[in-house]
């Protein structure tokens, strides 16, 4: 009984559509056929154990270098601090994993596993963010890069050029990633005023990654930005890191004496690091997809202070104050081509050792290595990028070298929105 | 003593009572925001009306002027996918968060047209919950006027009556100018066109344009030389009567099929300041007809 009203009814509805179907235009037809299949997508069922997956994107890069001088020569007056260098020949250094998600209202979720050339996979970020703590507060817990500096927060695959500035390879391993906690605050201005305070293990360069109860490091920065106009956007920045390096141990340091291959120091002692750092862009009419140019500086002061044991022998005081810095204009001069200039310039400073070792480590070099970098990149859209870049690099005192580098930056799946 | 005290509270309450902050992503939805609040809200437009919405800086002013809004209007769909995130993430604002009511999302009220069959970027720059540019058919602001100005009520109940009142004068006028519009547009049904990026379905669906052929290869991919020269050879065989774009995209690809196949290049406001007769919605639309009612002439 109930089965054959239903029957009719349903008749009656095809007859309906048909009817209607028959004296509907063209526009009318396709506007239902737009909205049937927009109802058969929301009905069509969905396990809520796959619905809830996270975003996954994977960067695949990869890039050929040709150099002149063997990159694990560090920069003249730096073989203390990082040299992370460049890989010779095809390699595939910046491919990567990122996995992100809401977990619930209050947290998300994001983890990047870069894919090492060798083999393995590092986690290069797994963090928590909140940002439902309002009045403009930012948690974020676990392994971040850190938000001091303009560039130490981007990923290999933003960056502008296929290296870091010489200032972040020798003073921060490239970027500094930590383990630990930062907080951020945004004022309630019209200005976009941002401070920031990060505690964390001290586990990336020039940290000294030990056990302890205590915090291994500390960095506070503050960002300031706003636009004028429609065209013109800037932020400028400052920063302070301060850790505690303990035995951090440093191979291939040249000394007085001339020991082949260099020798092995030991430092232990408080590093302190300030930098200040601005950006500016501008695109004609804010249209950044047709046009824009870009330029950027940053600078860091390093001054370390304790306890140097030269050939892990001798000890004796040690201070020295170094600095660095870079100035690079990137402009997008039509769509999808972009070319960028970069020079940087470290200045070792000159150290002041203490009387048992003033024979034996060399104080001031008396060199300043600088580079000069320029790239071309063409993004057949927005999710690959191939580039070359040739750089004159004269960061290691009488070894000058010609640098040529292709590489390509392609990205899968999710893509997340970019950061200023 | 109490006449401070008298003032203090009294600055205390005109501020809970002060304008809403409305944090509109583009253009239209800032003017229908104008339109539904007027002084009831302070609005900010994050892009101008010459910027490809789909490529936008997540700029340090922007996240700022998230921080204190409490209305967050876009077109969603993911056309800012690109920038939006960012801005909702860095300024850490839980009243304009998705799910909140104070992040209002257009596109939910309408019904979406090209919603792709499969998910590719092979295919270009697809977006998965079908073609954003929702704001080109005047019919649709009717739902998201109606809806918009609901959620101004919710977010600030001591007003409700006033949204309410401007709403039903905008639905009047709005129906009102809709017959207009589609009555001066009569001579555009069936016309042939060129678009350079998809950009107009909503457009092309209500005034009835025929849409022959695209500039772009793919969506959100650059016109290449090859595919212009494939499209001009359609276009002897199949002819259209003009070639469109929106005002922020590149006057080249268009101007060159424009002077090839011996049709007229037309650029559409495409939002509320994209030319310097659109300056509202009303004059948005009566701008939009206008220039296609031009490029019907032979150039």
């Amino acid at each position: 009984m109930y089965q054959s009203i239903y029957t009719r009814a349903s008749l009656l509805f095809v007859l309906s559509i048909s009817c209607s179907a028959a004296i509907a235009d063209d526009t009318t037809l396709h506007a239902l056929d737009e909205r049937i299949t927009q109802l058969e997508q929301r009905a069509a069922p969905t396990s809520s154990a796959n619905a809830f997956n996270p975003a996954i994107s994977l960067i695949l890069g990869g890039t050929y270098a040709r150099l002149g001088v063997d990159p694990t020569i560090p920069a003249t007056g730096f073989a203390m601090s990082a040299n992370p260098g460049h890989q010779q020949g095809f390699n595939i250094g910046e491919s990567e994993l990122g996995i992100s998600a809401n977990i619930d209202p209050q947290f998300s979720g994001f983890a990047t596993m870069a894919l090492s050339p060798a083999g393995g996979v590092s986690v290069e970020n797994a963090f928590i963010q909140s940002n439902a703590l309002g009045s403009g507060v930012n948690l974020k817990i676990g392994r971040y890069f850190s938000g001091l500096g303009y560039l130490n927060d981007l990923h290999a695959h933003a960056w502008d050029f296929v290296d870091q500035p010489l200032v972040y390879a020798t003073l921060w391993n490239n970027q500094l990633g930590e383990d630990g906690l930062q907080l951020k605050w945004l004022a309630p201005t019209d200005r976009f005023f941002e401070l920031g305070g990060e505690i964390g293990r001290g586990r990336g360069f020039p940290g000294s990654d030990t056990n302890r109860n205590g915090a291994g490091n500390a960095v506070l920065f503050a960002h300031l930005g706003d636009d004028i106009g429609v065209e013109h956007s800037w932020r400028i920045g400052a920063s302070l890191h301060e850790t505690q390096r303990q035995n951090a141990i440093s191979t291939g340091v040249p000394d007085l004496l001339g020991s082949v291959g260099g020798v092995s120091n030991s430092f232990t002692g408080k590093s302190r690091t300030a930098g200040l750092d601005m950006v500016w862009k501008y695109s004609p009419n804010g249209n950044v997809a047709d046009r824009y140019i870009k330029f950027q500086s940053e600078y860091f002061q390093r001054k370390e202070s304790g306890t140097l044991s030269y050939n892990l022998l001798t000890n004796s005081s040690y201070s020295d104050t170094q600095t660095g810095w870079y100035a690079q204009s990137v402009a997008q001069f039509m769509p999808h081509w972009r070319m960028g200039l970069r020079y940087d310039r470290l200045n070792p400073g000159s150290a002041t050792v203490g009387a048992a070792n003033t024979a034996n480590v060399i104080s001031n070099y008396g060199f300043q290595p600088t580079r000069t970098s320029w790239m071309l990149d063409y993004s057949p859209s927005e999710f690959s990028r191939l580039r070359l870049q040739l750089a004159r690099d004269h960061s290691r005192q009488t070894l000058p070298e010609n640098q040529i580098f292709l590489q390509y930056v392609m990205s899968m799946g999710a893509h997340g929105a970019h950061s200023y | 003593m109490k006449k401070l005290l008298f003032i203090a509270m009294l600055l205390i309450s005109s501020s809970s009572h002060a304008a809403i902050n409305v944090f509109a992503c583009e253009p239209e939805w800032a003017a229908l925001s104008q339109i539904l609040a007027g002084d009831l809200a302070n609005i900010y437009t994050a892009t101008g009306a010459l910027q490809d919405p789909h490529q936008v800086q997540a700029r340090p002013s922007l996240i700022a002027k998230a921080r204190n809004a409490q209305l967050l209007v876009c077109t969603g769909a993911e056309l800012e996918i690109g920038w939006i995130p960012v801005v909702l993430r860095e300024s850490a604002n839980p009243a304009i968060a998705v799910g909140a009511d104070g992040n209002f999302s257009a596109a939910k009220y309408v019904t979406m047209r090209e919603v792709p069959g499969r998910l590719d970027r092979a295919d270009g720059d697809v977006h998965a919950m079908g073609n954003p540019h929702i704001q080109t058919d005047a019919r649709n602001f009717l739902p998201i006027a109606d809806a918009l100005s609901k959620r101004l009520a919710q977010i600030d109940p001591d007003h409700a009556a006033q949204y309410q009142q401007r709403h039903k004068a905008f639905e009047q006028q709005w129906r009102t100018a809709i017959a207009k519009w589609e009555q001066l547009a009569a001579p555009l049904k069936g016309v042939p066109i060129v678009v350079q990026h998809k950009g107009f379905p909503y457009l092309n669906a209500w005034l009835g344009l025929n849409e022959v052929a695209e500039l772009e290869p793919k969506p959100g991919m650059e016109p290449s030389a090859s595919h212009l020269g494939e499209v001009l050879n359609e276009l002897h065989s199949h002819p259209a009567r003009m070639v469109i774009r929106a005002a922020y995209q590149d006057a080249r690809p268009s101007d060159w099929i424009s002077q090839r196949a011996h049709i007229q290049a037309v650029a559409l406001p495409f939002t509320v300041g994209g030319t310097p007769q659109a300056s509202d919605l009303y004059t948005m639309f009566d701008d939009t007809i206008a220039r296609l009612l031009g490029g019907l002439k032979q150039p």
